[in-house]
């Protein structure tokens, strides 16, 4: 069977222990960037893109798209689901949409993730560089 | 070498205050009680991200000025801007934010803390429907069964569950952590059996029945205090409770609305709800019911996703339906230390808890208006002070490129991703490491910051700061209308 090269999930933002630590130690420290370039997705999920742990993928919603690395979730199952740590990496990403009450959708973003061997991952510098072309 | 107990930790909303740092040479060189995030905090607060030196752009460039001309420089921002935005306040002193409330009156801008991109939907549904809540004391005492929804306080709060929850030693509940040591070495037994099956005679998994995952362990029976989590994905503390509801993205509206139909005896007529079987929610509606005393604990699970504000809506009115059977009270897991303190500040001076518009000399709130998200996407405003916080790190890119766009000053001790791309950078002393102070637990229960080590030489409060800014502004203020 052919493998599929683009998978329709859900996207969810949240907090993770690592990035907790990370940002205590410094938004510029290698521990921060570590802890929000990836992405954890359902093992699943991963055999049917046919991409193996530590993979760079490329995630797209309709507000942008951004590439971060595979992780393999140790809590499973949760097809369909994809969590990406709060960071500048994943608000590329979400959804600004505030609905009128001021608070833009960080969780349940519609979103595609395809394989991306040849796509590097940006540092930040890079990231602020192309979003902003500052800093 | 000295050690200084009771420190409060400032990292989380649950402002553990059990804290004791070893000082040697006036640095922290160990850390106990704390949790990963605490000990990464208080050993790292002085690392190589620290800005030592004001900065201010030039020619695209950030170069080191003095702290008098970096301030001169803010105040000058500020004073110019017709719409300026002043963020942050949550990972700062509540006598900071006074200050900046004081300040944002002054340049007739807008002040907004972090609850609007965290529990701000919250704030909206109980200004509704009130809340029924109580302190973490009461919870740790007497809760008998816990639920955490949309949360995973094992990442985002670690030591809630040992502090205050299911894991703590309460005068009328008793701790549930020998139950969860027994039932972990039990799964890891099952675990072993299943890989040890498969090697020798299966060579593949056996087969999971559907929804296998989701029925209730029998430690759910078991007496003393149980733990449900609620969440879209198995996270760390759905290991840990008695029961996980694994609740599709987006659908806890429904969920809650089902839990509402079953506390009241109304009969559901579908199988599943947001995925669920109706029979698993009528477990837990059994046990929500026939507890003595519940907590509901919610995340940014039910804020940022599906109908944001109206969950917590549903959330609390659930909390009501039930406390006509039982007690329940319900509470926002609140992120930054003091965001709290930020809500309590704001409301004292100017009665609105965030999203203050001063553009017309009065406070005026209109969340989807005044919110700095709205107002970025707008592109409304024309400049932004932000305070102890990350904005470029943490909003939407489409938010960001305009706060970016604009002058843009910063007032925090490390060099963030927000300092990274400001005009003015003010390097700050830590709140509750370098800085006394004042912070409000998730639970608004006002606990001191102690300062336990000087800052570095040059390095001010962010309080000291805000009135220097003020000082100036003023300054400016006053030769402009004499002239």
């Amino acid at each position: 069977m052919e493998k599929p090269s683009k998978l329709k999930v859900t996207l969810v933002t949240g907090r993770t222990i690592e990035q907790g630590v990370g940002k205590e130690h410094g938004k510029s420290s290698e521990e921060y960037v570590e802890s929000v370039t990836v992405c954890y997705m359902d093992p699943e999920d991963m055999k049917k893109l046919g991409i193996k742990e530590n993979t760079n993928i490329l995630v797209s919603t309709e507000f942008g798209s951004v590439v971060v690395k595979a992780v393999k979730s140790i809590r499973t199952p949760h097809p369909g689901i994809v969590f990406i740590p709060y960071g500048p990496w994943a608000n590329v990403v979400v959804d600004p949409e505030t609905n009128s009450i001021g608070m833009p959708s960080f969780k349940g973003i519609p979103a595609e993730v395809e394989p991306a061997l040849d796509k590097p991952i940006l540092s930040l510098k890079e990231l602020l560089k192309k979003q902003f072309r500052k800093g | 070498m000295p050690v200084v107990k009771a420190v409060t930790c400032p990292v989380c909303g649950c402002l553990c205050d059990d804290i004791e740092l070893t000082i040697e040479n006036g640095k922290i060189v160990k850390v106990k009680n704390g949790c990963a995030m605490c000990e990464a905090k208080f050993l790292g607060y002085c690392c190589e991200h620290r800005v030592l030196r004001p900065m201010i752009r030039k020619n695209g460039e950030l170069v080191k000025v003095s702290l008098k001309k970096a301030i001169e420089r803010a105040a000058q921002i500020l004073a110019e801007a017709n719409y300026p935005v002043l963020y942050g306040w949550s990972n700062t002193s509540c006598e900071a934010t006074s200050v900046g409330i004081e300040l944002a009156e002054e340049v007739g801008g807008v002040i907004d803390n972090t609850s609007v991109v965290c529990h701000g939907p919250s704030i909206l549904s109980l200004q509704e429907v009130g809340l029924p809540g109580c302190t973490l004391g009461q919870v740790r005492h007497r809760a008998d069964l816990v639920i955490y929804w949309g949360s995973n306080p094992w990442s985002s709060h670690p030591r809630h569950i040992e502090r205050y929850t299911t894991f703590s030693e309460g005068r009328f509940e008793k701790s549930a952590w020998r139950g969860y040591i027994s039932k972990t070495r039990a799964l890891i037994g099952l675990k072993k059996i299943k890989s040890a099956f498969r090697r020798t005679l299966l060579k593949k998994e056996p087969p999971v029945p559907e929804y296998f995952e989701k029925k209730p362990y029998p430690s759910m029976q078991k007496e003393g205090r149980k733990l449900i989590v609620i969440d879209v994905r198995r996270t760390r503390s759905a290991d840990i409770a008695d029961y996980f509801i694994q609740v599709e993205p987006n659908k806890d509206y429904e969920l809650f609305q089902a839990f509402r139909a079953l506390v009241r005896d109304q009969e559901i007529e579908v199988d599943k709800v947001a995925g669920v079987p109706v029979e698993y929610l009528e477990e837990v509606v059994d046990e929500m019911v026939s507890c003595n005393f519940g907590a509901i604990f919610f995340g940014l699970g039910l804020t940022m996703s599906g109908a944001k504000w109206r969950n917590i809506d549903a959330a609390i009115s659930l909390v009501r339906d039930l406390n006509m059977r039982t007690k329940f009270v319900i509470m926002p897991m609140r992120g930054h230390y003091n965001v709290t303190g930020a809500n309590v500040v704001s409301t004292w001076q100017t009665g609105y808890s965030y999203a203050v518009d001063f553009s017309l000399g009065y406070p005026r709130y209109n969340p989807g208006e005044t919110t700095v998200v709205d107002i970025l996407l707008r592109k409304d405003s024309d400049a932004a002070l932000v305070v102890a916080s990350d904005p470029v790190s943490n909003f939407p890119k489409k938010a960001a490129e305009h706060l970016v766009e604009n002058p843009l000053i910063v007032i925090d001790p490390h060099m963030n991703v927000t300092s990274q791309v400001a005009d003015v950078v003010i390097p700050s002393a830590f709140a509750g490491i370098e800085a006394e102070g004042t912070a409000y637990r998730m639970d608004h229960v006002p606990i001191p910051l102690k300062k336990v080590v000087e800052p570095p030489p040059g390095i001010l409060p962010d309080e000291e700061i805000l009135r220097r800014i003020l000082h100036e502004v003023r300054k400016i203020k006053k030769a402009k209308e004499a002239s």
